[in-house]
């Protein structure tokens, strides 16, 4: 099996064709006996996710354990619609056992706290070499609980895994405090030590990435963790745990509880023994979230929330460039991604050949199984997923904006939702103003720059935004004056764990990646010595 | 295209007289060495690296390198020149002009070459100690306890900061912006001393990359092995050609040519204080090339009575005669409080005494031999000078007999601040101690020297040590310890200790050069 040891650099090196070529015939294998050093993975008779090696159960303390009320639940396939496996179900009393086992990671003396931060550091790049190791398997795991394209699980999603875990492991011994000309005879330094025990509530849909964004800063930082995968796809984040067991961090340092978020993730939210929560999902829940916060114990709160975020596509823009961008700024990940540029504003004058082109490249857009390589979408995650896209997608018809194209389930098994794109969409209407998370793309006209900003703006959320011109003033200008935590200027999707992400307004508290990353996992200590005598 | 590096070392052709001290490690309790029978070290690991290639010196020349603990030739190496150095810079350009595959690699892509050459240098831990050992004479146990372990976590720590190295963005008045970008310098020339050959080499090199720059490292005539068997691990990591050429020769003929050459953007030097003159000279005289500089110590060690006596002692004990006293940060001034000067006295010769001397690649040993003749010949005439000034030599003071360059541990007392073991860099074993009454009158005489490397101060008292060591006018002051380097803090010196620092964070400053990039836009921007 090739694909192992193929770096990602050297993946995209040899050319996506390639690397499809290639990666075909170790799909073929790894779908069908998967074979581990650890035991034998039979995805046809998911022997592995039942049995005593775990990664299917609660994992604490570097152990695996069955849930304390003994419930379980399932883990679908939503591409055919079929049950993968079993996993046990995490309630309060399980995050109780997991917090005191952060806790006890986090305690003065222990091993965790008393690592050269370095080490700390070598431990979370034996992480990603794990990731590496083991990014086919991960790959196809992650394809098949999500039901996104499995190149893009093996290119997007392991890539951005693996690449997270070694940014903030070279952050560990870089976490640098200060020392302050106080004013009288005093001298000061900061030290930025961990936060303590840190729960994170992750989505399904980038389990692992989203995993790694968390897992990543938090540990560089030197605190503990207490982890709740989406009850949708915690297959990946379970694996995580065994490479977390296997690269040596020492025992209670994570702790991943698959459940739900009224049971386990708001115990997170609410416990007294966590210092910290971190969340990524609707701005809904975000809301839960820092009331659940506040009502406790003031935890620190940082959200990564929901988006409507607008891409606007001036005249001047190249526009081959502008509607492939817009197109894939959309539908990538079949529409489920926070920074999803659902609203495209384009000036009038090339407004209706931009539709036409967005709604033949729309119709082009191959929806198939994931595992398919010339896949380019797969199903929506749930059937839940699946009926409120198709009930936005029907209130849009309904408030008069033009249907180009889609707008359907495809009648076969599986969640599917087709490429749906939206003309003349007004702003007053549904599916210009709610977060559809769905394959649908709105296409809207604009006149003047000052009227895009004001339209582009008159959102409660602000994730990300786009602009597409070649022109550098109007560039500058409206990247300044969008509000939103992210702007591409022709690009989109380009993210990098080297720049900060995250929302203004309602779309979230707090930076994820990036130094300022690291903010978010520590606190800052001032320690001010009165100094005898004159100072020098 | 020569093969994998061997393991195998030559250790000395024919040694004439086999010697008691002389035996290869045997000890469950570390790595295996590598076989060292006469198998010859491979030829390429002995020429001259450029381009990812081994070459010939263009004049021909070799030099040989000698075994200090024997005096036994190691073999003999491509003796580099200004030819070579330009067919070097050549290559360095090349590989990091505009449009190269060095400088469109991704950052993070140069941290993971940098990480893929700590896991080599891991790999290779053991050949690589037992080659500096032999080359320098630093026990085989520092140098792969210390020595190896400082290049892999230097490497290690570089890689880390190579896609963190951020440029800002500044809020200026009217209708522009700007931003900053730190680039890579171009082309950096760095001559590295023989005490520390690999770490030096990893302090130079490892920043420089992780900036994006290419490099020309001179190592030292007297150790150029480790480096070159660096130079094979450079290019099975995948540096591409160019990026790393390594140009073993001589100071006055490599070294200078890379000092005044017009076409090297920054050189980095760590040797003598006077030799950093001349570098810091050449550049002015050539192309204002950036000079960094690591020079010189005189570094004082200021013992108060109120210490952990015992700790201070075997600290600076430590601090004067680690590495055979051949260290910059050499604790070669130690200042004891009235108090407590005869107790620290009497314990530092107790303990100077049963100081381990023998061969280096023993176990049990701790001190090996003076790097070679010249430097022998120079610490005791030094030792001598201190005797005839009217220091107290209380142990040491001669070489070991018939053991070549091998020199006692040696402790002068009641040494004056005027004598020339008190003001001159010995670079030998040699520990001069000297009594203080007050805080005032000891600062004053720690700071009255030209040089400004490192110091210490032993006390408990926390309002002393803040004070005395914002007082001394060092680049690093340890308090209640000595030596205490590491990959994450910085190191450099004050007055002619040098120019510039090496490691932490504050080491990329050296190897980038800051250009401010300003927009003007047709209207202001809303903040």
């Amino acid at each position: 099996m090739g694909v192992r040891g193929v770096s990602a650099l050297e993946a995209v090196q040899q050319g996506v064709i390639y690397g499809c070529v290639s990666l075909l015939g170790s799909v073929a294998l790894t779908y069908e006996s998967l074979s581990h050093t650890s035991g034998v993975f039979h995805f046809k008779t998911h022997h592995f996710f039942t049995s005593n090696s775990g990664q299917s159960r609660i994992f604490i303390n570097n152990e695996w354990h069955d849930s304390v009320s003994g419930k379980v639940f399932s883990t679908y396939n939503p591409a055919t619609g079929e049950k993968i496996c079993d996993v046990q179900e995490a309630d309060k009393a399980d995050v109780d056992k997991a917090v005191q086992a952060a806790r006890s990671a986090f305690s003065l003396d222990s091993v965790w706290r008393k690592m050269d931060a370095s080490e700390r550091g070598k431990l979370l790049f034996k992480l990603a070499d794990l990731v590496e190791r083991d990014r086919a398997y991960l790959a196809t795991l992650e394809s098949l609980d999500t039901g996104k394209p499995f190149l893009s699980s093996f290119f997007v999603d392991l890539q951005g895994t693996i690449k997270t875990f070694r940014y903030f492991a070279g952050w560990a011994d870089k976490i640098h405090g200060s020392t302050i000309p106080t004013d009288g005879e005093y001298f000061t330094l900061t030290r930025h030590e961990p936060i303590g025990v840190c729960g994170q509530i992750v989505p399904w849909n980038f389990p692992l990435v989203m995993t790694a964004w968390k897992l990543g800063p938090a540990l560089s930082c030197g605190n503990t963790v207490v982890l709740k995968p989406a009850e949708q796809t915690p297959l990946t984040c379970l694996y995580i745990g065994a490479l977390i067991r296997e690269a040596g961090f020492p025992p209670g340092v994570v702790n991943i509880l698959p459940g739900y978020g009224p049971t386990a993730g708001a115990a997170i939210a609410s416990h007294m023994g966590i210092d910290k929560v971190a969340f990524t999902g609707s701005t809904e829940v975000g809301k839960l979230i820092q009331e659940a916060a506040g009502k406790s114990n003031l935890k620190r709160v940082t959200l990564e929330l929901g988006g409507k975020s607008p891409n606007i596509i001036f005249a001047d823009a190249d526009f081959e460039l502008a509607v492939e961008q817009a197109h894939q700024g959309v539908f990538f990940n079949n529409g489920q991604c926070c920074t999803a540029g659902s609203r495209i504003f384009v000036e009038e004058p090339i407004y209706d050949e931009f539709v036409r082109r967005s709604v033949e490249r729309a119709r082009r857009r191959t929806v198939g199984n994931p595992f398919d390589p010339t896949a380019e979408q797969g199903p929506q995650v749930s059937v839940e997923q699946q009926r409120r896209v198709l009930e936005l997608i029907q209130s849009g018809i309904t408030e008069g904006a033009k249907l180009e194209c889609g707008g359907k389930a495809p009648l076969s098994k599986g969640f599917f939702v087709e490429p749906t794109v939206f003309s003349d969409v007004q702003d007053h209407m549904r599916i210009a103003k709610e977060e559809i998370f769905g394959p649908v793309q709105q296409i809207m006209k604009f006149k003047t720059i000052e009227e895009v900003i004001e339209r582009a703006n008159n959102t409660e959320y602000g994730l990300a935004a786009a602009v597409f011109t070649t022109d550098l003033n109007k560039a500058m200008t409206v990247s300044a004056a969008l509000q939103a935590g992210t702007v591409w200027i022709n690009c989109y999707n380009a993210l990098s764990c080297q720049c900060p992400f995250g929302g203004f307004k309602m779309s979230g508290n707090g930076r994820e990646l990036g130094e300022i990353g690291l903010k978010e996992y520590t606190e800052v200590k001032t320690i001010t010595m009165k100094m005898s005598g004159k100072k020098s | 295209m020569p093969g994998p590096p061997s393991l195998q070392i030559h250790r000395s052709a024919s040694r004439s007289k086999p010697c008691k001290y002389c035996r290869t490690i045997n000890s469950h309790s570390l790595p295996p060495a590598p076989d060292m029978k006469t198998q010859p070290i491979s030829n390429y690991l002995l020429q001259i690296f450029i381009n990812n290639e081994w070459h010939t010196s263009i004049k021909g020349k070799k030099f040989p390198t000698i075994n200090p603990a024997t005096g036994v030739k190691i073999c003999d190496v491509e003796e580099a020149d200004k030819a070579d150095v330009d067919e070097a810079v050549r290559a360095a350009r090349a590989a990091g002009q505009r449009g190269s595959e060095w400088r469109q690699m991704d950052a993070s892509s140069r941290g993971r070459l940098l990480h893929r050459l700590a896991d080599l240098l891991e790999r290779e831990r053991a050949v690589l100690a037992t080659l500096e050992s032999m080359d320098t004479g630093k026990p085989f146990l520092h140098a792969f306890f210390v020595d190896l372990d400082g290049s892999i976590k230097t490497l290690r720590y570089y890689a880390g900061w190579t896609d963190k190295i951020h440029g800002k963005t500044m809020p200026v008045d009217e209708n522009f912006v700007c931003f900053t970008k730190h680039e890579p310098v171009g082309v950096c020339g760095a001559i590295i001393p023989w005490n520390f050959p690999l770490l030096m080499f990893m302090w130079k090199i490892a920043p420089a990359l992780a900036c994006g720059n290419t490099v020309v490292i001179k190592p030292a005539e007297q150790t150029p092995l480790t480096a070159l068997h660096t130079g094979a691990l450079i290019k099975e990591a995948g540096f591409p050609p160019g990026v790393v050429n390594i140009v073993p020769g001589f100071g006055p003929t490599a070294g200078a040519a890379i000092g005044s050459h017009m076409n090297i953007d920054k050189v980095a030097f760590t040797g003598s204080t006077e030799v950093g003159q001349l570098i810091k000279a050449a550049a002015a005289k050539s192309n204002l090339k950036r000079v960094t500089l690591e020079l010189g110590g005189k570094n004082p060690c200021i013992v108060f009575a109120d210490s952990d006596l015992q700790s201070a002692v075997e600290e600076t004990q430590k601090g004067a005669f680690f590495n055979q006293g051949q260290a910059c940060t050499a604790a070669s001034r130690v200042y004891v409080e009235e108090a407590v000067y005869d107790e620290f006295l009497r314990l530092s010769v107790e303990r100077a005494k049963n100081i381990a001397i023998g061969d280096p690649l023993e176990p049990r040993t701790s001190h090996g031999p003076q790097i070679n003749q010249h430097q022998f010949d120079k610490i005791l005439e030094l030792v001598a000078s201190g005797k005839k000034e009217g220091a107290t030599l209380e142990c040491g003071g001669c070489a070991v007999e018939d053991r070549g360059l091998f020199i006692h541990p040696t402790i002068f007392s009641d040494v004056k601040d005027h004598m020339r073991i008190a003001k001159e860099e010995i670079f030998g074993p040699v520990q001069c101690i000297m009594k203080f009454k007050t805080q005032e009158e000891v600062i004053d005489r720690a700071n009255g020297t030209q040089y400004g490397l490192t110091a210490a101060v032993f006390t408990r008292d926390i309002h002393r040590a803040m004070s005395v060591s914002a007082a001394l006018e060092a680049g690093t002051v340890w308090v209640n310890c000595y030596n205490a380097l590491h990959a994450q803090a910085p190191f450099g010196g004050y007055k002619m200790s040098g120019n510039g620092r090496e490691l932490g964070e504050y080491a990329l400053a050296e190897y980038t050069e800051v250009k401010a990039i300003t927009l003007k836009l047709s209207e202001r921007l809303t903040l």
